[in-house]
């Protein structure tokens, strides 16, 4: 670890100024930062500590929604009795990542960046274009069973690992910011960056800027089912997950929201999959047009193949059974 | 007095006086807790890197990212950096550790990096996160030395055949042809590692006189003391080794690891004591792993499924000039009958880390993988896989034709299949919802092994004392040392105190290859039958009429209360175990067989193991609980085997990508059903005087190839390359249709 200097931040104008400096990092419950920091694949010459602020609690809305302080640990919003009830999908994968202790430290908007699993990221010894810009990329060619199949680019192939933040992009979540210009909204769909040519920008936060809350729409209804597989049965990251947001009509689908994890450099979502499927009745044939669609664009690079097969077969168990009574 | 006698024992004969049944005290046997356990669960016991001696100053290893010749370093810059006291580059660094016995220095082939992740210097600074930092900095330039290879089965690779570890009788090519069923597949396992929980760490001390304290993490101490002392060229009397605890080893700290090394050098060029920590990443690294195997397995039957041939071909690997490679076919050699039979063992020399002894090196994977080859023959000749192996339960050895010392195959099957209420069925024919559910079941065998050890207990009137180098690496050793002096002398084990892990004490066997307890416990069981003597000597009757019990001689329907034959004296004897022709003159092993329940995702591929139920017989049960633990430990590791753990290593530079435990799956509780751990009391008397066996390993033998049959049970697919990862299950689904 590199020595760097510590600032506790009293409140968010200070954090905001302090955190816009270079070489500097927000640290929240640090389980991912600091460990990085440990192995020297971040090394910020400024930490600024802004767990003593006000970024705790959750809130409903004016529309019923809710607004999650940045700082509520996956502990405590997993359990959280109005989530439960209203959107259990973002419960069910809180619950489904990293251990009990991981999700007493782990913050809302520390899980949201935390950074990817891939091997080689991790190892200062190999090339990595996300940890050193232009110097190539060993999960090429390399070991890449836990990486993206999806939205990839020649320079990168890494997922974004997060459990939580594929539950809130089924649910349409968006990421409130505050920076030295003032704060705004970001929906989820747009927080996250492709990795193109630049794989090292992850998201669209201007450097300082803070995340303070999550805002999440009126509860979505519905079905809702968070469906991770694993290599064990706790604590592993997902090779593939879904959160599934689904309603039957009539017989028809009438509302599909779907989310995936462990495909893509980003929690994944892609509407056409769902547009294909509303307004339809539930079927195999239907489920499996929703997963070519799905999988169109689909690249595995060797030890990840298995992804394209085990996601159309998640994706279609996951369907129908969200739609299984009610079909 | 304190004159110090000495019994020996040259183990030749069997010894069947059992005088242990006879004992009165009643605390050998028992499920007693840990004397140490309270120390262990509340964080008071000091393990290696808890010791701070004043003016400590801290190592952290540089590793090599590539290979070829080291020509350089910036060392003078890293010298410059915070803190930095000492940048060690000395020609005695080792580049992996010692193998298991070795007692002398291992490979040391500095200036040249054989693995990628060898360490290659250490930097020494006032902090740990200064001297962490300083070595994340170090560059060691390294030229490279030509093309290497990194997979024991492409393609050129240069493999040695060595000719004593072949065995070919009878015609097994013909046994085959001819054979009314037969099988003939290739089976994989995985590079893998111990993942002890304590990570290797040394803390070295030199005092005015040129000796060295190390407070290390090792399980063969007298091993290790003499390999320290061959590494830094000193008299193995200038060393001593402490490891009173030791937070798991499973092979990974049977020989001297690097950081011991270093911290040792460090110290003595900076007169001032020095610990080197390894970080999970290292241990993974430079710490001996069990080689990756296949396994070509050939078996025939006749229509009664009785075997007519037996072949086991195996490819391991190993770096260059390591004497050690992975005893693979360890059990086949006895485990079944067949008069034509092959052994074939190959090893490739390859640029991956060391391979070493891991818990139950050779059947940990042999026994796995033979034991699937079986039910897939049993499966291919219609007959039920326990009635098959009961079919073919050796009588005596099938090569040499040496008798067994004792054999329970047969009645750890039956009783094995009556607790878990086996019932032999076709796959896929139980379904829940998306899950196939299936049972499987596999024998299990480990060779017994007794190595030399001695003890010295000292004997006074209100208690004994036991002292040893002996380790103590979570398996019980001072749990079962004190009831064994209990036992014998007659006291409750509150008034034993067991000494452990320090080598100015009588050099004990150590802790490996499932030896410790049978060999130490026999060195103790020598030294209290040679204070028992000494009793009756002083009372004045024979030995074999003294009844010894909480802390009062009976004899001649007399009472006797120690505190008045000792008086204020302290006695003390050694007992000195000598293996001898009982190890040869017939085939000792252990028996065991598991049933396993699991239910696999007819979507995923998942696997879930449900139910696991193990019998063992490994002689007199010294003490149930830990005798259970190792158990239940040993089948945890065989659903990692069979399910989950698996060190990758990259294709173009053979280093290890997965090392750490985040991604290198051991299973986790909610990977472990309930387990059910069955004994049978067994009474071996080639063993050793005490009837004890080893136990530590003998559950992971077979564990895994229970979990991997039931899969097969269960959906009908196959796996022959461990371990079953949900892909290859969802492959084999898919292929089925
Ligand atoms: C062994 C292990 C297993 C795990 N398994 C899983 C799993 O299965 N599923 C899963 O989803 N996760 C898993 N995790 C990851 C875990 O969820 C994340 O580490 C955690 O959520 C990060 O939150 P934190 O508050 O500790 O972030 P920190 O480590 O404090 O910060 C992470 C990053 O976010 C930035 N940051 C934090 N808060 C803010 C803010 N308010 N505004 C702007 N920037 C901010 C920091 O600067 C830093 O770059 C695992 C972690 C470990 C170590
Ligand atoms: S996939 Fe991305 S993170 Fe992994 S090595 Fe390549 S560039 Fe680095």
């Amino acid at each position: 670890m590199r020595a760097f200097d510590y600032i506790r931040a009293g409140d968010r104008a200070q954090a905001v100024r302090d955190g816009a400096g270079p070489e500097t990092r927000f640290i929240a419950g640090g389980t991912n930062l600091l460990d990085l920091m440990k192995l020297e694949v971040m090394a910020p010459e400024r930490i600024v500590d802004i767990t003593r602020l006000e970024l705790g609690g959750i809130e409903e809305t004016a529309d019923g929604g809710l607004r999650i302080g940045a700082l509520v640990t996956n502990s405590d919003l997993a359990a959280d009795a109005r989530v439960r009830r209203g959107w259990p999908v973002l419960s069910r994968a809180l619950l489904a990542g990293a251990s009990g202790q991981l999700r007493n430290k782990a913050t809302t908007g520390g899980n949201l960046l935390q950074r990817t699993r891939c091997y080689y990221f991790y190892d200062r010894g190999e090339p990595c274009n996300k940890r050193e810009p232009g110097s190539g990329c060993a999960a090429m060619g390399g070991m890449n069973r836990i990486l993206a199949i999806l939205g990839t680019s020649e320079q990168c192939i890494a997922t974004h690992p997060s459990d939580m933040a594929v539950a809130m992009r089924a649910l349409d979540a968006r990421v409130e910011v505050e920076g030295q210009d003032g704060t705004r909204e970001i929906a989820l769909d747009d927080f996250y960056c492709s990795p193109g040519d630049t794989p090292h920008i992850e998201t669209v936060l201007a450097p300082g800027e803070l995340i303070t809350a999550v805002i999440l729409p009126a509860p979505a209804g519905g079905r809702q089912i968070y469906r991770k597989v694993r290599d064990r049965s706790s604590y592993a990251f997902a090779l593939v997950s879904v959160a599934a947001v689904v309603e039957v009509e009539n017989g028809k689908i009438a509302k599909a929201q779907l989310a995936f994890g462990g495909l893509g450099p980003m929690p994944w979502r892609d509407r056409a999959v769902e547009e294909a499927l509303v307004g339809e009745a539930p079927s195999p044939a239907l489920f499996d047009r929703a997963a070519d669609i799905l999988l169109t664009e689909a690249k595995g690079h060797g030890g990840n193949d298995f992804k394209i097969p085990l996601t159309r077969r998640t994706l279609a168990a996951v369907l129908s059974q969200a739609t299984e009574a009610a079909a | 007095m304190s004159l110090e006698t000495t019994r020996q024992l040259k183990h030749d004969t069997p010894d069947h006086d059992r005088r242990l049944d006879g004992m009165a005290q009643g605390v050998l046997g028992t499920d007693m807790d840990r004397p140490e356990g309270r120390l262990k669960v509340s964080g008071r016991a000091t393990y290696a890197a808890e010791t701070h001696p004043e003016g400590m100053a801290h190592g952290y290893l540089v590793r090599a990212a590539t290979i070829g010749r080291i020509t350089g370093s910036n060392a003078e810059a890293i010298r410059a950096m915070p803190g930095v006291l000492h940048v060690l580059e000395d020609e005695r660094m080792i580049r992996n550790a010692a193998q298991g016995m070795a007692g002398e220095s291992p490979v040391q082939k500095q200036g040249q990096s054989w693995y990628v992740g060898q360490p290659v210097a250490c930097v020494v600074a006032e902090t740990f996160e200064q001297a962490r930092h300083a070595a994340q900095a170090m560059m060691v330039t390294i030229e490279p030395d030509g093309t290497h290879v990194f997979d024991a089965e492409a393609e050129g690779v240069e493999v040695d055949t060595p000719e004593k570890k072949q065995v070919s009788q009878g015609d097994l090519d013909g046994a085959m042809a001819e054979a009314a069923f037969s099988v003939d597949h290739d089976y994989r396992t995985p590079s893998m590692s111990s993942a002890a929980m304590e990570p290797h760490a040394s803390v070295a001390q030199w005092d005015d006189e040129g000796r060295v304290t190390l407070r290390g993490s090792y399980q063969l101490l007298r091993f290790n003391k003499n390999e320290l002392a061959d590494v830094l060229g000193v008299a193995p009397d200038k060393v001593r080794i402490l490891s009173p605890y030791v937070g798991g080893g499973f092979g990974s700290k049977l020989g001297l690891a690097p950081e011991a090394v270093a911290a040792a050098l460090s110290a003595q060029v900076l007169g001032r004591p020095v610990r080197v920590v390894l970080h999970r990443r290292q241990v993974f690294e430079t710490v001996t792993r069990r080689s990756e195997t296949k396994q070509r397995i050939r078996l025939s039957c006749d229509a009664d499924g009785k075997l007519t041939g037996i072949g086991h071909e195996n490819l391991v690997s190993q770096l260059p000039d390591e004497v050690f490679s992975e005893p693979v076919a360890q059990g086949t050699h006895f485990q079944y009958a067949a008069p034509n039979r092959v052994v074939g063992h190959n090893i490739a020399r390859i640029r991956r880390s060391a391979t070493g002894s891991v818990r139950a090196p050779g059947e940990a994977v042999g026994v796995t993988a033979f034991e699937i080859a079986v039910d897939e023959l049993a499966k291919t000749a219609g007959i039920d896989p326990l009635e098959f192996r009961l079919r073919n339960v050796p009588e005596k050895h099938p090569e040499n034709g040496k008798p067994f010392s004792s054999s329970t195959m047969e009645a750890t099957l039956r009783e094995g299949a009556a607790r878990f209420g086996w019932q032999h069925s076709q796959p896929r024919q139980r379904r829940e919802g998306e899950w196939w559910i299936g049972t499987g079941m596999a024998g299990a065998v480990r060779v017994n092994m007794m190595i030399e050890a001695h003890a010295r207990v000292v004997l006074t009137g209100q208690g004994a004392r036991v002292e040893c180098d002996m380790t103590d690496i979570g398996t019980g050793s001072y749990a079962i040392l004190t009831q064994v002096a209990a036992e014998l002398l007659g006291f409750a084990p509150a008034q034993v105190e067991t000494v452990l892990g320090d080598t100015d004490l009588p050099p004990a066997s150590g802790s490996g290859g499932s030896f410790g307890a049978a060999s130490t416990s026999t060195a103790v069981y020598l030294a209290c039958m040679e204070l028992r003597e000494r009793l009756a000597a002083k009372i004045g009757v024979k030995e074999t009429e003294l009844t010894l019990k909480d802390g009062v001689a009976t004899h001649d329907n007399r009472q006797t209360p120690l505190t008045e034959v000792l008086g204020d004296e302290e006695w003390r004897a050694l007992g000195h175990l000598k293996p001898g022709k009982a190890g040869q003159e017939v085939r000792q092993a252990t028996w065991g067989a598991v049933f396993a329940e699991v239910a696999v995702n007819d979507v995923t591929g998942e696997t879930r193991v449900r139910r696991m139920e193990g019998t063992f017989a490994a002689g007199r049960i010294l003490n149930l609980k830990t005798a259970r633990s190792q158990c239940h430990g040993g089948m945890i590791w065989g659903i990692g085997l069979a399910l989950t753990e698996a060190l990758e290593h990259d294709p173009r530079d053979g280093h290890m990508v997965n090392r750490d435990l985040a991604e290198y799956h051991l299973p986790v509780n909610l990977d472990v059903p309930q387990l059910g751990v069955h004994f049978i009391e067994e009474r071996d008397d080639w063993a050793n005087p005490l009837q004890a066996k080893g136990i530590g390993e003998l559950s992971i033998c077979g564990s895994g190839a229970a979990v991997v049959n039931a899969i097969e049970n269960a959906c009908g697919v196959r796996v022959r390359r461990l371990p079953a990862t949900l892909d290859q299950v969802m492959e084999g689904l898919i292929a089925q249709g």
